[in-house]
């Protein structure tokens, strides 16, 4: 039965691509992030256009004690939870992160801990129901880390590793959990950036998402050729790379 | 964040650097910058949706559904939304465009700042008369709704208004209903060009979709040779037995012009070659045939990049309309200054429009509109046209703001007689011209009490 699926970060471009391509394949959605008013319009745009039952409510992935409530909210209104895309995430600034602990407190926080928060209620919801899956959307930036985005690579880097333990602790309950990493996609996280190659569009991105769930993967980085740039990126030996500007 | 990014319309020229910004979200969209336009999928032909050094905001993300009525077929969507996605969505339920123009590709904001017409504008009129409200970002930041009967001069004003009076943020549309996803089309083959005025003013052979290929370049017996293209939704009991499921169509397969051809591979004599062979195919279908909507509709949006056939200098495509009254002199006249300038053209349309839009500026009135396009070859089209625009003003006639790049300011004003009754309201709602493009500040289209 399809009970339906929740999406964390649901305003963002990847993520409304998502849901486009779960609902086409009829899912319910439950859509979760800060912005009320995006929420309602995406909403009102997936059920007119695939005719599926979209609720949503505001979620703060930093407000992590109205994490539980919020959660058996979701429970609540969807009768019960086929499995979560976790895609909230931010840049953030680098340069000024450098300067200002808060900053960076507010992009690991963003990046990892509200993840933390949040997956660990649903991963014991899901562990319990037997089945289920959960999607977590990291970054390649978390493969390795450079002078240019080391704190939120930081960041998504140990969402990988958080995602990685879930998954070898619920596979033995039967909940399924893949790691995505999309290259340079089309948001506006990237939106004008110097410097990108290949870029790819949030529907490309979103279809794959959707189908990583009827693939074997665990780790999948979209598009494909990602997994092969980090792996020559990762062989890099360290008093090498850090000599480089990257 | 804004980024600076070379933009141009589809036929690559003008290409001027703008300061652009795309919004995902509703409430980003602002009206801050001292100078704005706003910008679909970038169709417009010329500098409409160009703003060099200023700012150009990409409406593309926003392009949410937001109410569809199943009873009355009214859609209420975001100005960003794409024709494609509507007709995607909407067609297996039933339901096509009101108007349509010959590109999918376009964004309902588009299409009412353009007001833009179809094949069917000699029975249903432009675009905007098909609008029942639409809801606009005025310069002071405040939001106004419009409609034919709330706030009727901004409503006009902005249909056909070249986005001047404000961001167009969301509209309702009214979709017509139709059995099936197919078309009835039926060829007439024309000799020449009094021949083809003869069809297309037959009401005999005339339905609601109503188009002629008229070839360029052939002069002598063959000048103004056409193939008109009349068509309407075939109804259910039209399609035959294999096709189960009247909503559904084979998917056409898209090609992509990978890389801007040659000047020189367009010249007089491929042209000429193409014009014949084309002519020859399509004058072989003299029986009524079946046709899926994408093909009788947007033939060319299965060619991605088509535009890159007439090289990187790109081209304009010259668009003008003439009453009846003076229509078979000054097509004779025009064309045949085309035919002797030996300027080739593929892509030359004939068609028949019906009455004038209350939009101030709308492009349609009754009369003959012929559509050609022109490589840029070299500097000397430009006084080519500047000759042709004379002409088209001696037969009343008027240019199209979405396909230009080029017209003079003089030019515009007498073209367009209620150009000073719509400054009046482009002062009215933006004293200080925030809303402005590269085309409006050459056609010097500002305000004025």
């Amino acid at each position: 039965m399809k009970k339906g699926i929740l999406i964390l970060g649901a305003t963002s471009s990847i993520a409304r691509a998502a849901a486009h391509a779960f609902a086409a394949k009829g899912h319910s959605l439950f859509l979760a992030a800060r912005d009320e008013d995006e929420l309602d319009r995406i909403a009102k745009d997936i059920r007119i256009r695939f005719r599926v039952e979209v609720k949503y409510a505001s979620f703060d992935a930093e407000a992590f004690g109205e994490h539980p409530h919020f959660f058996q909210q979701v429970i609540q209104n969807l009768g019960g939870l086929e499995g979560i895309l976790l895609a909230f995430g931010d840049l953030g600034d680098q340069k000024m992160a450098i300067n200002d602990f808060n900053l960076s407190h507010r992009m690991i926080d963003r990046n990892f801990t509200g993840a933390c928060s949040i997956l660990s209620l649903g991963a014991n919801y899901l562990a319990k129901q037997g089945q289920g899956f959960i999607i977590g959307i990291t970054s390649v930036a978390g493969d390795r880390g450079r002078q240019s985005n080391y704190v939120y690579g930081a960041a998504k880097g140990g969402f990988n590793i958080f995602l990685e333990g879930l998954r070898n602790r619920l596979f033995h309950a039967g909940v399924r959990v893949i790691t995505v990493k999309p290259g340079f996609v089309d948001t506006s996280m990237t939106f004008g950036l110097p410097g990108l190659f290949l870029v790819a569009s949030p529907k490309y991105v979103g279809e794959k998402i959707a189908g990583s769930l009827n693939k074997s993967q665990d780790v999948v980085y979209i598009p494909w050729f990602w997994r092969y740039i980090m792996m020559i990126i990762k062989s890099i030996p360290e008093r090498i790379f850090k000599r480089l500007k990257l | 964040m804004k980024n600076k990014m070379t933009l141009s319309g589809w036929g690559n020229y003008p290409a001027n650097q703008a300061i652009v910004e795309r919004p995902e979200r509703f409430h980003q969209l602002h009206v801050d910058a001292k100078n704005i336009i706003a910008r679909g999928l970038g169709r417009s032909y010329g500098d409409a949706a160009l703003n060099t050094d200023r700012d150009v905001i990409l409406m593309e993300r926003l392009n949410r559904f937001l109410a569809f009525d199943e009873k009355t077929g009214v859609l209420k969507a975001e100005a960003g939304t794409s024709l494609e996605e509507i007709l995607e969505t909407f067609i297996p339920r039933g339901w096509f465009l009101p108007v349509t123009p010959g590109t999918k590709y376009v964004t309902l904001g588009g299409c009412l700042a353009a007001d833009i017409h179809g094949k069917n504008h000699h029975v249903d009129g432009t675009f905007g008369a098909h609008v029942n409200e639409f809801e606009l970002l005025l310069a002071n930041g405040s939001k106004r709704r419009c409609s034919p009967k709330q706030n009727p001069e901004l409503f006009w004003g902005t249909v056909g208004g070249m986005g001047l009076t404000g961001i167009i943020t969301e509209m309702a549309l009214q979709l017509i209903p139709i059995e099936t996803a197919y078309m009835q089309v039926q060829h007439h083959f024309a000799k020449n060009l009094d021949a083809v005025l003869a069809i297309l003013e037959n009401k005999q052979l005339d339905d609601r979709y109503s188009v002629a290929w008229i070839d360029c370049l052939s002069g002598g017996e063959n000048f103004g040779r056409s193939i008109v293209m009349n068509a309407h939704h075939a109804a259910k009991k039209d399609l035959p037995a294999h096709i189960s499921d009247p909503y559904q169509i084979k998917a056409s397969k898209k090609i992509s012009l990978p890389f801007y051809f040659p000047a020189w591979a367009l010249n007089s004599w491929s042209v000429r070659a193409f014009n014949s062979l084309y002519c020859k195919i399509q004058k072989s279908k003299t029986s009524p045939f079946l046709l899926d909507y994408d093909r009788y509709f947007y033939p060319l949006d299965s060619i991605n990049h088509w535009n890159r056939l007439y090289g990187k200098q790109g081209f304009l495509q010259y668009q003008f309309v003439v009453p009846f009254k003076t229509a078979q002199e000054a097509l004779h006249v025009i064309l045949g200054e085309f035919v002797k300038s030996k300027r080739a053209s593929f892509l030359a349309v004939l068609k028949r429009f019906g009455s004038e839009s209350e939009g101030f500026l709308s492009f349609p009135k009754e009369g003959y509109t012929l559509a050609l396009d022109l490589p840029i070859s070299g500097p000397e089209l430009f006084p080519f046209l500047d000759h042709l625009d004379n002409l088209v003003l001696k037969y009343e006639g008027r240019g199209y703001l979405a396909k230009d790049a080029r017209m003079q300011p003089e030019t515009f004003r007498s073209m367009y007689p209620r150009f000073n009754a719509w400054q009046k309201i482009k002062a009215d709602v933006d004293p200080e011209d925030k809303f402005s493009s590269d085309l409006s500040r050459r056609l010097r289209m500002e305000g004025k009490r």
